[in-house]
C-alpha cells in the first residue's frame, strides 16, 4: 500500500521553497523520513511539511499554490 | 455631493470590510462587497446589498487581482472603490486603474500614494515641509576624520553601521565624539573581516524608541489633524496594542508633532485619511519621521473614541468630491483610548496561527468590538490573523486600563486560540499601566513572562 504524507494545517501549500527555486522534490524522487517536500502556509506564516519515514517514487496529489485542508493527503509514495 | 444611493464596492475582508460597508450604509450608500471564494460566508458578505466573487482563496489571485476588481466594480454598477488596508490599498498601480476604469478611488491620487510609499522620496518631502528625520551620514564615511565631522551634525548617541552589513553585525554605539575614532577603526576591521568591506555609515540612534503617529485628514487643499496615536507594543513590528492620545509627550511637543504632520499633508496636497509615523525619543524628547501610510489604519478606532470623529465616513465623503469641513480648533482630545488586536494566535506556542471555528462567542456589553466573528465561523487560513479590535475609551489612561481589564474579563471566544489572554496579562503589568515602555519593550517581556494556555 501508497504510503501518504498528509498536511498537518489548513492553508496554501508550496512546494518550491521560493518562487524562483527548484522544488523541495522533484516529481517521482525519494525522500528521507524528516525530509521537507513543501511547505503550508497559513495566516501568512510558513511551516514545513516533513516526510515522517522514508519513501520513493513520490506522487504529489495536491498542485504547488493549491489550498488545501488539514489532513489532507499532500502526496503519496511506494 | 450626495452619498445616498451611490454605490460602492468593498475591495477587502475581513473586520475592515464590515467597517466600511456600515459606514456606507449610513451614509445611504448601496454596498457590494468584494470576496474570494473563501470568504462566501463572512459576515461583511452577510451585511452587504450585493456580494461577488472575485477570485479563489489564495490572495494574490482575489484581493490582489486587480483587473479581476476592476471588472467586478464595472459588472455591479459600482461608482467607487474602497480598499480598506493591507492588500491593494497602498498600491499606486491599482488606484491608477480604479481611476482609469472612471471610478473613484477611496484614497489619494495615485500620485501621492507613489511618492510616500518610496523612503526617499517621502523623506525628501518631509524635510522640504520642514518635518524631523533621523539624521544620517547619506551614504559611507571616508574615515574617523570625517566621521567626527559628521558626527557632530548628527548628534549623540549614534550608530556606527557596516555599509555591507546586515543582522546587526559590525554595529556600534557612540555615545559622545571622544568615543568616536576608537569606536570607527574597531567597526572597520570587523566589517573588513566580516564582509570584506570596511565601509562605514553613521545614524542616529534612537534611544528607547516610542512609535507614535498622527492621523490627518485631507480634501487635496485642506488638511486637519486628528491628534496622535502610540503604538510601542509590537512583537516582531507588528502592533499588538494601541492607544490615543500618546501618554509619552508633553502638550508642548503633541503640537509641535500634530503641527508637523499637516505640514507634510498640505505640501503634497494630501486627500483623503492618511497617517505619518514617528518615533520619538523620551530621553531628548524628539520626534523624527519615518513614513507616511496613505490609508485607514487598523488602528484607527482609537483616534474615533477620543475624537468622536468617523474616520471612514470621511474617507468616503472626501472621496465623491465633499469639502473637507472639519474645522481644526473643534477637534479636541476626549478622554484615552486603548485598543488590542485580538488575533487567531496561540500566545502559549510562540503566537502559532490558529486558524478554526468559533464556538462560543461572549462580549462585553457597551465595548466597541471592530470584528468579523460570529458563532459558528469558520476562520479561513488564508489571509491574516486579525479576528477583531476590542476598543475601551475611558476619562483618562486609568479608567482606560480599568474598562480594559473589564471587558478582556467580559469577553470569550471559544474553539480557537487568541491573542486575549496576552492582553489581560499585558494590562495588570505595572509597567504597562506607568507607561515605561518602547518598541522592543515587549519581545522582551514575552521572555520574562511567558504566556501559560
Amino acid at each position: 500500500m501508497a504510503k501518504e504524507i498528509r498536511s498537518p494545517l489548513p492553508g496554501t501549500f508550496y512546494r518550491r521553497p521560493a518562487p524562483d527555486q527548484p522544488p523541495f522534490v522533484e516529481d517521482g524522487g525519494s525522500v528521507a523520513a524528516g525530509q521537507v517536500i513543501g511547505l503550508v502556509e497559513v495566516m501568512k506564516t510558513f511551516h514545513e511539511v516533513k516526510a515522517e519515514e522514508a519513501g520513493s517514487n513520490l506522487r504529489f496529489r495536491v498542485e504547488n499554490e493549491e489550498p488545501v485542508m488539514a489532513g489532507a493527503v499532500l502526496a503519496e509514495m511506494d | 455631493m450626495e452619498l445616498s444611493g451611490r454605490r460602492l464596492l468593498v475591495a477587502n475582508r475581513g473586520e475592515i470590510a464590515l467597517r466600511i460597508g456600515r459606514a456606507a450604509r449610513a451614509l445611504g450608500m448601496e454596498v457590494i462587497q468584494a470576496h474570494s471564494a473563501a470568504d462566501a460566508d463572512m459576515l461583511a458578505v452577510r451585511e452587504a446589498d450585493r456580494a461577488v466573487e472575485i477570485g479563489p482563496p489564495q490572495a494574490a489571485k482575489s484581493y490582489l487581482n486587480i483587473p479581476a476588481i476592476i471588472d467586478a466594480a464595472l459588472r455591479t454598477g459600482a461608482e467607487a472603490v474602497h480598499p480598506g488596508y493591507g492588500f491593494l490599498s497602498e498600491n499606486a498601480d491599482f488606484a491608477e486603474a480604479v481611476e482609469a476604469a472612471g471610478l473613484i478611488f477611496v484614497g489619494p491620487r495615485p500620485e501621492t500614494i507613489r511618492r510616500m510609499g518610496d523612503k526617499a522620496a517621502a523623506r525628501a518631502a518631509a524635510v522640504a515641509a520642514g518635518v524631523p528625520v533621523a539624521p544620517g551620514s547619506d551614504g559611507r564615511v571616508r574615515d574617523a576624520e570625517a566621521a567626527v565631522r559628521i558626527a557632530r551634525d548628527i548628534g549623540f548617541p549614534l550608530m556606527i553601521k557596516a555599509a555591507a552589513g546586515g543582522g546587526g553585525r559590525g554595529i556600534r554605539v557612540a555615545e559622545d565624539a571622544q568615543a568616536l575614532p576608537a569606536l570607527i577603526a574597531e567597526a572597520q576591521r570587523e566589517a573588513r573581516a566580516a564582509f570584506g568591506d570596511d565601509g562605514l555609515y553613521l545614524e542616529r540612534m534612537i534611544r528607547d524608541a516610542r512609535h507614535v503617529e498622527v492621523q490627518i485628514l485631507g480634501d487635496g487643499s485642506r488638511a486637519v489633524h486628528l491628534w496622535e496615536r502610540e503604538c510601542s507594543l509590537q512583537r516582531r513590528r507588528q502592533k499588538l496594542w494601541e492607544e490615543a492620545p500618546a501618554a509619552c509627550l508633553d502638550p508642548d511637543t503633541r503640537q509641535a508633532l500634530c503641527d508637523s504632520a499637516v505640514r507634510l499633508a498640505r505640501s503634497v496636497g494630501y486627500r483623503g485619511a492618511g497617517t505619518l509615523e514617528y518615533l520619538f525619543e523620551p530621553a531628548s524628547g524628539q520626534f523624527f519621521f519615518m513614513e507616511m501610510n496613505t490609508r485607514i489604519q487598523v488602528e484607527h478606532p482609537v483616534t474615533e473614541a477620543v475624537t468622536g470623529i468617523d474616520l471612514v465616513e470621511w474617507q468616503l465623503r472626501i472621496a465623491f468630491g465633499q469639502p473637507l469641513t472639519l474645522e481644526q480648533g473643534a477637534i479636541r482630545l476626549d478622554g484615552h483610548a486603548i485598543e488590542v488586536r485580538v488575533n487567531a494566535e496561540d500566545p502559549a506556542r510562540g503566537f502559532m496561527p490558529f486558524p478554526g471555528v468559533v464556538e462560543e462567542l461572549a462580549l462585553p456589553p457597551d465595548v466597541r468590538f471592530d470584528s468579523m466573528l460570529y458563532p459558528g465561523y469558520a476562520i479561513p487560513p488564508f489571509y491574516d490573523s486579525l479576528l477583531g479590535k476590542l476598543i475601551v475609551h475611558g476619562a483618562d489612561r486609568a479608567e482606560a486600563l480599568e474598562r480594559l481589564r473589564a471587558a478582556l474579563a467580559a469577553t470569550r471566544i471559544g474553539g480557537v486560540k487568541t491573542t486575549l489572554p496576552l492582553f489581560a496579562a499585558l494590562a495588570e503589568d505595572p509597567d504597562v499601566a506607568a507607561g515605561n515602555v518602547h518598541t522592543r519593550w515587549l519581545e522582551s517581556w514575552l521572555e520574562r513572562n511567558p504566556i501559560r494556555s
